[in-house]
């Protein structure tokens, strides 16, 4: 009976323990939309859903085929490949690029003032083939895309 | 100083795009020296900033993975030419730079 009970207030402990870690993963805790602080948590992340989670305050986001992608099908060299992401929708607020294989993710987030259009470009490093994600929230929600480049040689390390 | 930054801003029918060049190492800090076997420490633009005539138009977040020598564009409403576009970075020394051009 008495280790019961322990056992029980062990079980408590550890289940508020763990709402506290997902408030904060939530970006409750840490308001990951003051931009002077860099999102620590997010771009240390090593897994997708805890960096999108980290970035964007949910790690739930739906595909959409308004968001294009566009990096190379093959990269030569993963320590530049160039990836533009564009969002066909209105009220943009930010974009994060990641890629999937890297060992943080996440690689930018861009925050858009009104007047700015989704429509950014930049230069990532790949360590190995996989995908590189979107994420854009637009009006409160989460959307994604990805695509697939085949990396031929690293980029990280070596 | 301003000596690691290439900008250019175009106004094409309403529309600024911007365009950047930044020499930077963006070391990831995973990497490791051949001949010593040291890792070299991580260092890295984590922010970026554009403002067009003192407003904000970008504002960004840079994990280690961007590229050696970032290139950064993006687009947004309005702004003509002879206005000012202001870029300014910072890594994770503390190290920072910025220019400032005109929209042409």
């Amino acid at each position: 009976m008495k280790h019961d009970q322990k056992r029980r207030v062990f079980l408590k402990g550890s289940v508020a323990a763990s709402t506290v870690g997902l408030a904060v993963g939530a970006g409750l805790l840490t308001p990951g939309v003051v931009l002077a602080a860099w999102n620590k948590n997010a771009f240390q992340a090593k897994a997708i859903d805890k960096a999108i989670a980290a970035a964007a305050g949910n790690p739930t986001t739906t595909p959409s085929e308004k968001i294009t992608i566009k990096a190379p099908d093959i990269a030569e060299n993963g320590a530049v490949v160039p990836v533009s992401i564009k969002a066909d929708m209105d009220g943009v607020d930010t974009i994060a690029l990641l890629v999937e294989k890297n060992a943080n993710p996440l690689s930018a987030i861009f925050h858009l003032p009104k007047g700015t259009l989704p429509d950014v470009s930049t230069r990532v490093k790949m360590g190995k083939t996989g995908d590189v994600i979107a994420v854009v929230k637009a009006g409160g929600k989460l959307y994604s895309a990805r695509k697939g480049v085949k990396v031929t040689i690293g980029g990280c390390g070596g | 100083m301003a000596k690691t930054i290439k900008i250019r801003a175009k106004n094409r029918g309403g529309i600024t795009t911007v365009k950047s060049l930044i020499s930077h190492p963006m070391e990831t800090g995973f990497r490791k020296n051949k001949k010593t076997g040291e890792t070299i420490p991580a260092h890295f633009i984590q922010e970026v900033v554009c403002k067009h005539n003192g407003k904000v138009v970008l504002n960004c977040e840079w994990g280690a993975s961007i590229s050696k020598n970032p290139y950064l564009a993006f687009k947004f409403k309005g702004g003509k030419k002879g206005d000012s576009i202001e870029l300014s970075w910072k890594d994770n020394k503390g190290e920072s730079d910025s220019i400032v051009t005109k929209i042409r």
